[in-house]
């Protein structure tokens, strides 16, 4: 314990620095990405595949750069756990709008054939 | 608070409910203006997920076809005309932006002032350049004809998500740039260095400030990243 105070004394450097190796990587990694997400329109992939693709790159590069980017991967647990935990909500809104869409656009069809 | 006294705590999970339980300071070992920042960008979530999931849902409720993305934002290059290719261009240099910034970081906290304080220069033009094209792309959709009730592409609905979403984002880059210049020169000067005290704070200038404004800048690019993908992708 003595021994560690006296390293942290010493350490000009404070923890938060890493290599820059790891943000090199990070920043490659997301060009890539960005290429293959843009790629998905200029093949002109439709239905399922387009989309699933659109997200799995969307969120790939989303984590990427909470994780290195915004050093979220080395940050301290419970800010993390605050941060993250209220996507839930974001993503239980999306369920309800996704629902609610449906409704409207199916009440829509219906008064507007009916309509006429 | 020092690292040693850090390894004292408990570990992973139960490090959780011991520091949100705890007296004065939730988050230990994290500066308070970076527990802030971070505060700030998750309501800056909501806004921007609340503006998401309104296109969303009135994309999806639409009778009338949606405008092809592909072809509306597509670019003539050397008589051919690209998809998406302006979009793509600003996604690059957002990116590379994005890169220069966590270096800038980097650097900062080795306290290389001069690396440091280029690299934050090279991200505000980045930034300068992606509102540059933002403003060349609205003016050409608007000389088209697109207006936030209507367009000549399909449902009317999708000029107001056009202008509301890449409005509100462009703001948030513009805002950026004009930090990254305040806090460029901040770093030139050495205020950093010799803890000069800011304008509006009588506290001592530190490297984490850059720390702090790299968090911002990445979440311009987080946002830009669903931004592309549900906006200009879908």
């Amino acid at each position: 314990m003595n021994e560690n105070t006296e390293v942290n004394k010493n350490k000009e450097k404070p923890a938060t620095t890493h290599k820059i190796g790891i943000y090199l990587w990070i920043w490659g990694l997301l060009f890539v990405l960005s290429f293959f997400s843009y790629m998905v329109d200029w093949y002109q992939f439709q239905g399922l595949l387009r989309w699933s693709l659109i997200l799995f790159f969307m969120f790939l590069k989303a984590g990427l750069i909470m994780a290195f980017f915004m050093h979220l991967f080395w940050e301290r647990y419970a800010l993390v756990n605050v941060l993250l935990w209220p996507m839930t909500a974001i993503a239980c809104f999306v369920g309800l709008m996704v629902a609610e869409g449906k409704y409207t656009v199916f009440t829509r069809l219906i008064y507007f054939v009916l309509g006429e | 608070m020092s690292d040693s006294s850090l390894d004292n705590l408990p570990k992973g999970w139960k490090s959780v409910p011991n520091d949100l339980g705890s007296d004065q300071t939730a988050f230990k070992g994290v500066q308070w203006g970076k527990a802030m920042m971070w505060i700030f960008l998750l309501s800056d979530t909501f806004i921007f997920s609340c503006f998401l999931i309104s296109y969303m849902k009135g994309r999806a409720s639409t009778v009338v076809d949606w405008p092809n993305t592909s072809h509306v934002f597509s670019l003539d290059f050397m008589g051919v005309p690209v998809p998406l290719l302006l979009i793509a261009i600003m996604t690059f240099v957002l990116i590379t932006s994005s890169g220069t910034m966590a270096l800038a970081v980097k650097y900062g906290y080795e306290k290389n002032r001069k690396m440091c304080g280029r690299l934050i220069l090279a991200t505000a033009i980045g930034g300068l350049i992606f509102v540059g094209m933002q403003a060349f792309e609205w003016s050409k959709l608007i000389h088209e004809g697109v207006r936030p009730w209507s367009n000549p592409f399909g449902a009317g609905q999708f000029g107001s998500y056009f202008f509301m979403i890449t409005g509100f984002h462009g703001t948030h880059v513009s805002i950026g740039v004009i930090f990254l210049f305040i806090f460029a020169r901040k770093v030139y000067r050495g205020d950093f260095d010799t803890g000069r005290r800011g304008f509006f704070t009588t506290m001592k200038s530190d490297y984490v400030s850059i720390e702090i404004l790299g968090l911002y800048w990445h979440f311009v690019d987080l946002v830009w990243v669903f931004i592309f993908a549900f906006f200009y992708l879908w």
